[in-house]
């Protein structure tokens, strides 16, 4: 009577903390700042249990089929905790953080009532101080287990959702061994027999469908909400949407973040077309998001843009979309602009046109297609292109995290004959990034930035173009289209930042 | 062997599809092409009427391939213009012509030229001038124009259901073996440094400037097989890449091969396997020479009787398109078309001609330009590279003409496929009254048969293939057999006679552009001497 008695305070606290974890876990992935999540879930679920455990000296009648019931109503709400803030949250189906808090609040009362009854049905067969020690002995060991299982084995392999509902299983498992267990004190009770019956049957059938459920939603919860996806010929575009953050993924590669999207954009156009005020013409490869359009509209003398993107998917996307155009201030919809929906190499080897400066805004260099636009070949064709004072900004990777790729992209345009200006600046999604400026002649900052800007100041510009030493030049092959050197040193610097 | 194997699976899956209950899909449209072999052929009975005109010329050149274009390119840059060239089919650029269609040009043959040599001054020259080679031709590593430089990645091998990098089988081979790979490309680098007293390279391209030491010419008398036996190489991976490039190169395979023909495939050149390219494969160089020509070419042209006089020669010349014949005399004769048609064409030919001939044997070849809706799929290694090779084919693979465009973004392609007819020979087969099997398979069966050679590292070929257009060459190459090099066979060809010099590759006895261009250029300098014109040797 006693030994089994003392195993469900083992399972019965290993689930109490993973309920608490879970709802932490939860609250940290949806809302962001875990400290601050895990704080409150752990205050309020503790509160809670104090709650419970006042709450205890009112339960009255059989303790043994209050303490089935108990575990029965634990096991229900704590096993479906985590999907239904889930879908609560993912469907904005209502207010989020009252329900988690609510729904934390009820299952730590009815953790907190589990400890003490157990103790009044034991308190009849052992001695009290025997009691206090075996029972708090397990609710302890059952608290440790369950704190290193839930960050190495539960979260990662088995995900929230079905975390719950594994707890909850055990939550209805406790009440029916308990139910078979005391037949003999509280006899035969069919109605809360086919109880028992039915919370166990409902938590594993869930339990069975939360792999479909957590496919297609569990993705989301570790990410953010798919506002937009669609695949062009192209490429795989996915629009996320995380509160007010709104991102890009292009092929599952982060492109933006709206957060910190203006950093970027701001030090790819503001420190080369600042430098040129008798800019008129602007080119734009890549780019089809729109936001270096819209910085290089803040310019009034600049009276033509040329955007050229591969895919029409992607200017469409940015042009048409309320949500996407207000990002780049409708940019895409300029009289100013022209848009060309085209290879950019194939275009510029076929085009007369000549421009003040041009913003190469392509995808890194992952693959040899791709590497074709960060080549000698590329940047002596781009040449023929940019007016005689001309200039044109690279983005060029990671100087930090793709050291070597960074500087192959500067030798890559000086051996093509230009003179470099390289720079960086730290976006937050990214890290710290890195520019290439070049011209046929040496690159000054300017002294002002004669548009309004949030990051790129003209006390900051000075700080840009200095390298630490952590991310100063080093040695490094052009990258040529007989070689491609700069795919296999990408493909390694990388690989290197994946592993960690 | 290994192609009896591969027939054998042809056959089987060719059992199983007509078995099974679905009827095989329809085979995509094209055509056959090639060069005219029923205009050719009329001459071994001919039967052209007697010619109506009489044109004179200073210089007639017969053949329009890279032997006669490169006459034609030395003679025009000496100022001495008074030259025709006659071309049997309807465009000059023989092994390198290309076709082309909505979605690239591609090569109908000779789709790449290594870097050439220095010693391949001509060669380098012809480079130099179309702005591919930069800065001093005769510098030991010139710089040359990416956009022709093969753009990375270059070559892989398909082999045991994995891509790998570069031809060189490595997966799963052990360490023994790759020992071997070490041990033979030591000696090749040896090879290349070699000098005789005379300072001549051991092989050199053009092959004429090679070392005499009869230690290496003795190479010549036999295979390169056995060659590779003798000296201790017996890794099955060394033996597919020799044999490989004995079938890319010459068309014949390692069992067939001279040795010395087989070294100087791997010791002639320093340019650590980079090769110039161009979608329309060596189509430019074709027409790179080609501009010198302009207005001089007589196409649709089969010289059909040469007659030697004593200060002149005549030509006379079947003009097929207007179904007569002309009469052409002139001073000096450039003889720039394959030299089997000799006895079939000269009145008196000489008996030391007709004895370097005996024996002669052509490879000939099928080219399959595919046109496909993207390119094929990798499925496992490397990404798909200009030039790709499968391990177990008795083809030599594919290359991708769209691999040098400038673009970036994925689109329609054309891929040509290669397969050499290394164990056919027109001329022996019908002396021994055999048919010719596949040479004379129709387009149907060689478009079935480069699918079934696909379908083994592309499933989905079948799918992406909107065309398959075949090109034969009954005579594409001469083959380098064991004696056909330094037994002497060459040398009345090689010094020519007074009115007469010869120009094609087969002079060399070596298929390859660098030959033909050096026999061109050498037939021209030797006219122009003759004619009195002076001029700066491109030699």
């Amino acid at each position: 009577m006693q030994r089994p008695l003392l195993v469900s305070v083992f399972i019965v606290a290993s689930c109490g903390l993973a309920y608490e974890l879970i709802a932490g876990a939860l609250a940290s992935y949806l809302l962001g700042d875990s400290v601050m999540q895990f704080s409150t879930v752990i205050g309020v679920y503790l509160f809670a249990m104090g709650i419970g455990s006042w709450l205890s000296k009112h339960v009255a009648g059989n303790l043994l089929v209050r303490f089935i019931q108990i575990e029965l109503l634990v096991g229900l709400l704590g096993g479906l905790s985590a999907g239904l803030l889930f879908l609560l949250f993912t469907l904005h189906a209502g207010p989020f953080r009252f329900t988690l808090y609510g729904l934390v609040l009820l299952i730590g009362i009815l953790v907190g009532l589990e400890i003490p009854l157990i103790m009044r049905i034991l308190k009849r067969e052992v001695a009290f101080k025997d009691l206090v020690a075996q029972v708090l002995t397990f609710d302890y060991i059952g608290a440790l287990a369950v704190s290193v299982l839930f960050p190495l084995l539960l979260a990662p392999h088995l995900g929230l959702v079905r975390s719950a509902l594994l707890f909850g299983l055990l939550n209805a498992a406790v009440a029916a061994w308990a139910l078979w267990l005391f037949r003999a004190q509280i006899g035969v009770m069919p109605a809360l027999r086919a109880q028992c019956v039915a919370v166990i049957g409902f938590l594993a059938i869930s339990f069975g469908f939360a792999g479909a459920f957590v496919s297609l939603a569990e993705a989301n919860l570790y990410n953010e909400d798919i506002v937009h996806a669609e695949s062009s010929p192209y490429q795989r575009i996915v629009v996320t949407r995380q509160r007010d953050e709104t991102r890009l993924y292009l092929n599952h590669n982060l492109q933006f973040s709206s957060r910190d999207e203006y950093r970027y954009h701001e030090a790819l156009v503001h420190p080369g077309l600042a430098a040129l005020p008798g800019a008129r013409k602007v080119l734009v490869l890549g780019g089809g998001d729109g936001m270096a359009v819209r910085e290089i509209l803040k310019y009034p003398q600049v009276d033509s843009i040329t955007l050229v993107d591969l895919d029409p998917r992607m200017t469409d996307l940015f042009s048409k979309s309320p949500l996407l155009s207000e990002l780049n201030g409708g940019a895409l919809n300029s009289p100013k602009l022209k848009i060309i929906n085209a290879d950019a190499l194939q275009w510029l080897e076929q085009t007369p046109e000549m421009f003040d400066f041009v913003v190469a805004d392509f995808p890194d260099p992952s693959n040899h297609s791709l590497g074709k636009l960060y080549s000698t070949a590329f940047y002596r064709l781009l040449k023929q292109h940019v007016a005689e004072t001309g200039r044109i900004v690279v983005q060029a990777t990671s100087p930090m995290y793709a050291r070597e790729s960074f500087w192959t992209v500067v030798a890559t345009l000086e051996a093509a004959g230009w003179q470099t200006a390289p720079y960086h600046a730290l976006v937050p999604s990214f890290g710290e990034w890195g520019y290439i400026l070049a011209g046929r002649r040496e690159y000054r900052p300017p002294t002002s930035i004669p548009v309004p800007t949030r990051f790129v100041t003209p006390d900051a510009l000075p700080a840009l173009f200095h390298f630490p030493a952590d991310m100063a030049r080093i040695a490094a092959e052009p990258n040529r289209l007989d070689n491609q050197n700069l795919v296999r040193v990408f493909e390694r610097e990388w690989g290197r930042v994946q592993a960690h | 062997m290994r192609r009896r194997d591969f027939l054998t699976g042809v056959s089987a899956t060719g059992l199983l599809a007509a078995c099974g209950s679905k009827a095989a899909p329809p085979l995509p449209p094209g055509i056959l092409t090639g060069a005219n072999d029923v205009l050719g052929h009329r001459l071994r009975k001919p039967d052209f009427p007697a010619p109506t005109e009489t044109r004179r010329t200073t210089v007639a050149i017969v053949g329009g391939g890279i032997g006669g274009l490169s006459a034609a390119w030395k003679l025009a840059r000496s100022g001495c213009n008074d030259f025709l060239l006659l071309e049997m089919d309807a465009e000059a650029g023989g092994n390198s012509r290309a076709g082309k269609n909505e979605v690239s040009a591609h090569p109908l043959g000779a789709h790449y030229l290594p870097l050439p040599p220095r010693e391949a001054r001509a060669t380098r020259q012809l480079l130099a001038e179309l702005g591919v080679l930069r800065g001093d031709p005769d510098a030991a590593h010139p710089t040359y124009d990416e956009k022709y430089l093969c753009h990375a990645p270059q070559e892989r091998l398909y082999t045991n259901g994995y891509w790998q990098e570069g031809l060189w089988p490595t997966l799963g081979v052990p360490q023994s073996e790759r020992a071997q790979y070490v041990r033979f490309q030591e000696f090749i680098a040896e090879l290349r440094q070699k000098r005789d007293g005379a300072g001549r390279r051991a092989f050199a391209l053009p092959l004429a400037l090679s070392s005499r030491d009869p230690k290496r010419l003795a190479l010549d008398r036999i295979t390169m097989r056995d060659w590779l036996l003798q000296e201790g190489y017996t890794a099955p991976g060394l033996h597919w890449l020799v044999d490989y490039a004995c079938r890319d190169d010459y068309g014949t395979s390692a069992a067939q091969t001279s040795a010395w023909a087989g070294l100087h495939y791997f010791a002639c050149r320093d340019g650590e396997g980079q090769v110039l390219t161009a979608p329309e494969g060596n189509a430019w160089l074709a027409h790179g020479l080609a501009r010198a020509t302009t207005g001089r070419v007589q196409s649709n042209a089969l010289v059909f009787r040469v007659e030697q006089g004593r200060k002149e020669t005549v030509c006379d010349v079947y003009l097929a398109a207007e179904n007569r014949s002309i009469r052409i005399i002139c001073r000096e004769l450039i003889w720039a078309a394959p030299l089997f048609l000799i006895p079939h064409v000269f009145a008196a030919p000489r008996p030391e001609w007709l004895a370097a001939i005996k024996g002669a044997e052509y490879a000939p070849w099928i080219v399959a330009n595919l046109t496909l809706s993207s390119a094929p799929q990798t499925r496992a290694g490397q990404p798909l590279a200009w030039d790709n090779v499968l391990h177990d084919s008795a083809a030599l693979g594919y290359v991708v003409a769209t691999h040098q465009q400038l673009r970036y973004a994925p689109g329609p392609t054309v891929i040509t496929w290669y397969r050499a007819l290394h164990e056919e020979s027109p001329s022996h087969q019908r002396q021994r009254g055999a048919s010719l099997r596949e040479l004379l398979w129709g387009r149907d069966a060689w478009a079935a048969e480069v699918l079934a050679d696909l379908s083994a590292p592309h499933p989905e070929i079948r799918e992406l293939t909107k065309r398959i257009d075949i090109h034969r060459h009954a005579h594409a190459m001469i083959r380098p057999l064991p004696g056909r090099l330094w037994s002497g066979t060459r040398s009345s060809f090689e010094s020519g006679r007074p009115g007469i010099q010869f120009a094609h590759a087969d002079v060399s006895g070596l298929s390859l552009f660098e030959e033909a261009n050096f026999r061109g250029v050498l037939a021209a300098e030797r006219t122009l001497a003759r004619l009195g014109v002076s001029y700066a040797s491109s030699l």
